[in-house]
């Protein structure tokens, strides 16, 4: 009995558990199932989707950067090169504390001070995705330590880049420019130009001068890479390759020599020159001074660098000879010459009787001249020999401010000439319409008298200067000053030249014009006020002397007793040309705060002639050949 | 098997010293089987007990001297070497409770339930405590599924199947982070796609991207460029899916089921209670692993460590596998001797 009973529940109990096993095959057949479904969803229905995803995952399209375009003086030297070296970099973001991961780097790679403050510019103004680099120019040896101890330092890499260097970086500054890293008003920019394709993987654009201008043509094309990566982003294999198209090579007008010469003339002098070839508008030297070293910029300046440039009382980052406006002072006299003798309000033989003083007539207010008890007899020669003030304002008086800015405005002054780099200022040449906007006045009779002789409110350029000189060299004819000469394409070879180009022609009597430039030559012969930089020319020079006055300063320049006063002295002009009969050179020199103003100016325009003209270089130049060796060499 | 080490062959980019492991791994492994399977049952329910007071022990062991790694508490070093007693508590949990039920075979209570149910959440909360979301809920399936085999009354069962998801606020609460985490990025694994969905986004990627026939073997681009996590472990479906596509994997899910129908068949057959319980446990867990680990690669469950059974790398999964295996094939074995 008792065993039935057991075995009847043995029997319902398998009965049960065999049920509550059915149950459990269907539940886990359902789950298959459901699986089943899941595979058919993501594996058939999904696939393309997931296909096109994993695909994504594996190709990356990463950008070649193409070499940039080389630069070079006219003839030949290099300006402007390139050359591959390691960085060490890593995105600061990416690192929990990149303090102390620099710090820990030190261990094995020397980093300076000087790279530390620059990674800190350089994160101001970069996103904060970028490859930032700590050190540049590593030595194979410091490579060689750095991959050994990669392993301490995830995020961190070694990568070899292309940097832009400037041979004569410290020479051409102002003219060629720098590159920079690209900042957001760059991407800004290249946004609103789509160019932001072909900038992937740059890191450098052109940040002023012929580097800036010429930015399209030196950057070249990117090429790509279509790419296997892994997740890391590590490179497997390359499924494909556009090669990049390097940058154009640009020739520039400049004489590497001539500048360097010029620029040694100035010694320590802070001013500006320019050179031009008047018959056809290359500019020959271009400077600036004092200048800086673009190689600086190259890589982001660090801070103690940026703020000795920008905060230096002697302003060396102002490209005084593009964007400096200085009154003409008396280098205005030779266009109010031939405006006067153009206009047929003087003729050559016209003298005045110079008592040291022009009066306006009916006022007693007395303009006078630089020289006390006057001239005596002066006639137009006369007047630009010895540059009598009295003349030109008697002369301003009569023509009216009308004439004077409408004629002279035909020279270029108080408009930009157009040269092929950015930036230009383009000075003032003063008139009715402009004081009315500018001051809300009329014009009165007496303003007019100062700008007879380049002051008041007169402004000009350096580059204004050699570019209105170079119009009386060639009599008449206005080319446009352009730095690039030539440009070579770098993939087919092909050289464009670049023509002169003619803005456009004065109709000029030569007659008046041969009277101007007589006298021109007077002024560096005996009895000129040049006549010392004149002495022993192998050449007829000839030339303008100016005083270009400093009323005030700027606000907000701080400096001591000293320098006010030496910063209130008067600037040094001249513009000149030479040989006189058929020039080949036509510049303007400006010496800032020089106590002898007429001195000072046209013995740098003398050297810089006589090596243009003769080959003849200054006699410090030529006691050390060795220094310049040297100096080619450098970096 | 053989399956297995080919898949991880290519998982892990050719290495053959981790194949050659995993090979050594499975070679033990199946002497353990085959040991076990010798072992008769009546000595395997005298273990029972002893075993389960032991693994218990031991987990109380880990909770106060374990050895912290990746944040959890598991491992246990015992000198010689370190051992997971959570591992241990797989085969103990349904053991001790079968061991139990087939105790109280004639006069099954309420309160043998509830007994029996405590067997069971002791040594789950302690695991849960380590902490180790995956095992602690496959110990409370394995033991869940003894109860429902058992004859759980369906009162009941819908009663705990209530009181659970009451109490699901709770665990919630209870969570760690990370875990809150894996559960929020299954329904949406793009809002972390570079985090805890990262997973998630990259195995359906892999599978999906596998299509029908899949990439070839050695050839998926998901496994062999690295964008696959875990690939040698809990993700290594993932990887079989790529490469093998739709087809493999629904002759994985087919030799999958032989095994879980070939276990079921010797439950069904086995002739005391205590073996059925046992061998039904063993087999539906076998299945809670596979579904929860594929389910987890293809994006329905949330990413907990449970590995795939007999293909993911790992020693200690593979013996405690086998080892189940080893006992079906014990009652498989020794049907006679049970009961004389």
């Amino acid at each position: 009995m008792k065993r039935t009973i057991e075995i009847r529940d043995h029997l319902s109990e398998l009965h049960h558990f065999q049920n509550r096993l059915a149950i459990s095959a269907g539940f886990v057949l359902f789950l298959f199932l459901i699986l089943f479904a899941r595979f058919f969803y993501l594996q058939v229905l999904e696939s393309t989707r997931y296909h096109t995803l994993a695909e994504a995952n594996r190709i990356s399209i990463s950008p070649i950067v193409p070499n940039r375009g080389l630069i070079l003086d006219r003839n030949g030297n290099v300006l402007a090169q390139n050359y591959s070296a390691y960085t060490l970099e890593f995105v600061p973001s990416k690192l929990a504390d990149f303090e102390a991961t620099i710090n820990e780097l030190t261990t094995i790679i020397p980093i300076k001070e000087i790279d530390r403050r620059r990674f800190k510019k350089l994160m101001e103004e970069s996103n904060k995705f970028e490859s930032l680099p700590i050190r540049t120019r590593l030595s194979e040896e410091e490579v060689a330590r750095f991959a050994a101890n990669s392993y301490r330092f995830p995020g961190v890499e070694i990568k070899a880049r292309l940097f832009r260097q400037y041979p004569k970086g410290k020479s051409s500054s102002h003219v060629v420019g720098y590159i920079g890293r690209i900042n957001n008003k760059d991407l800004a920019e290249l946004e609103a130009n789509k160019d932001l394709a072909n900038y992937k993987g740059t890191n450098h654009i052109g940040k002023i001068g012929v580097e800036q201008s010429y930015e399209k043509e030196l950057h070249g094309i990117a090429g790509f890479e279509k790419i296997e990566t892994d997740s890391a982003g590590r490179k497997i294999r390359v499924l494909s390759r556009t090669p990049p198209v390097s940058g154009n090579n640009l020739t520039l007008t400049l004489d590497t020599k001539l500048q360097e010469i010029a620029e040694r003339a100035f010694g320590d002098r802070r001013g500006a020159l320019v050179a031009i070839n008047p018959n056809n508008g290359d500019v020959l030297a271009f400077v600036s001074k004092p200048g800086f070293d673009s190689n600086l910029f190259v890589n982001g300046i660090d801070f103690k660098n940026w703020d000795r440039l920008n905060n230096s009382i002697d302003r060396p980052l102002n490209n005084r000879a593009l964007r400096g406006v200085y009154p003409p002072g008396s280098t205005f006299k030779p266009f109010m010459a031939l405006a006067g003798l153009e206009l047929n309000l003087r003729t050559p033989g016209y003298a005045i009787s110079d008592p040291g003083y022009y009066q306006l007539p009916g006022s007693s207010n007395r303009y006078r001249d630089w020289k006390a008890g006057g001239h005596g007899k002066v006639n137009v020669h006369k007047s630009l020999v010895v540059s009598c003030d009295t003349y030109y304002y008697e002369l301003a008086n009569e023509l009216g401010i009308d004439n004077i800015s409408k004629f002279i405005g035909r020279f270029g002054l108080g408009k930009k000439t157009g040269i092929d780099i950015e930036g230009e200022a383009s000075g003032l040449l003063p008139s009715r319409e402009w004081k009315m906007r500018r001051h809300k006045q009329k014009w009165w009779p007496g303003d007019t008298i100062s700008i007879g002789i380049g002051q008041g409110y007169n402004l000009a350029t350096p580059l204004q200067l050699a570019f209105a000189t170079s119009i009386i060299a060639n009599k008449g004819t206005a080319f446009r000053p352009h730095l690039v000469k030539r440009i070579q394409n770098s993939k087919t070879g092909q050289i464009f030249e670049r023509a002169p180009q003619i803005l456009y022609q004065l109709n000029l009597n030569p007659d008046n014009l041969a009277i101007v430039r007589n006298a021109l030559i007077g002024v560096t012969k005996t009895g000129g006020t040049a006549a010392k930089a004149g002495v022993g020319a192998g050449y007829t020079f000839a030339g303008k002397t100016g005083t270009s006055q400093v009323i005030s300063i700027k606000q907000g320049e701080k400096y001591d007793e000293d320098a006010i006063n030496e910063r209130h002295r008067d600037h040094a002009l001249f513009i000149a040309y030479a040989p006189a009969e058929n020039p080949s050179i036509a510049l303007s020199v400006l010496v800032e705060n020089v106590s002898h103003s007429s001195s000072a100016a046209a013995p740098i325009a003398r050297q810089v002639m006589d090596y243009a003209l003769l080959g003849k270089l200054p006699a410090n130049m030529e006691e050390k050949p060795v220094d310049r060796n040297r100096e080619n060499e450098h970096d | 098997m053989a399956l297995g080490l080919a898949t991880l062959y290519s998982a892990t980019g050719g290495n053959l010293a981790r194949v050659t492991n995993q090979a050594v791994n499975m070679v033990a492994a199946l002497v353990i089987m085959w040991l076990v399977a010798n072992i008769p049952l009546q000595h395997m329910m005298r273990l029972a007990l002893p075993i389960y007071v032991v693994g218990l022990i031991l987990l109380i062991c880990v909770a106060l001297f374990g050895e912290i790694n990746n944040g959890a508490r598991r491992w246990l070093d015992i000198g010689v070497t370190r051992i997971q007693p959570s591992e241990l508590m797989k085969i103990a949990v349904p053991l001790m409770m079968a061991w139990y039920f087939d105790k109280h075979e004639t006069t099954l209570l309420a309160r043998d339930y509830v007994v029996a149910t405590m067997l069971l959440f002791l040594p789950a909360a302690l695991i849960l405590r380590q902490p180790d979301l995956g095992t602690t809920l496959l110990i409370i399936s394995s033991g869940f599924y003894v109860l429902f085999l058992a004859g759980l009354s369906w009162r009941i069962m819908i009663g705990l199947v209530i009181a659970g998801a009451g109490s699901l606020p709770l665990l919630w609460s209870m969570m760690h982070n990370y875990q809150k985490q894996r559960v929020m990025t299954l329904f949406d694994p793009a809002q972390d796609a570079l985090g805890a969905g990262y997973h998630t986004i990259q195995s359906s990627i892999a599978i999906g991207s596998g299509g029908i026939i899949g990439k070839g073997w050695q050839n998926g681009t998901q496994t062999h460029l690295d964008f696959l996590p875990e690939k040698s472990t809990d993700f290594i479906f993932a990887v079989f899916s790529e490469e093998f596509g739709i087809v493999g994997n629904s002759l994985l899910l087919v030799l999958y089921l032989v095994i879980i129908g070939r276990g079921m068949v010797i439950a069904a057959n086995a002739s005391t209670q205590f073996t059925r319980l046992i061998a039904g446990s063993i087999t539906l867990t076998f299945f809670t692993y596979i579904f929860v680990n594929i389910g987890m690669v293809v994006g329905i469950l949330p990413v907990v460590g449970v590995p795939l059974p007999l293909i993911s790398y790992g020693g200690t999964s593979m013996v405690t596998m086998l080892l189940g295996f080893g006992i079906l094939m014990s009652i498989q074995m020794h049907p006679k001797l049970v009961k004389t």
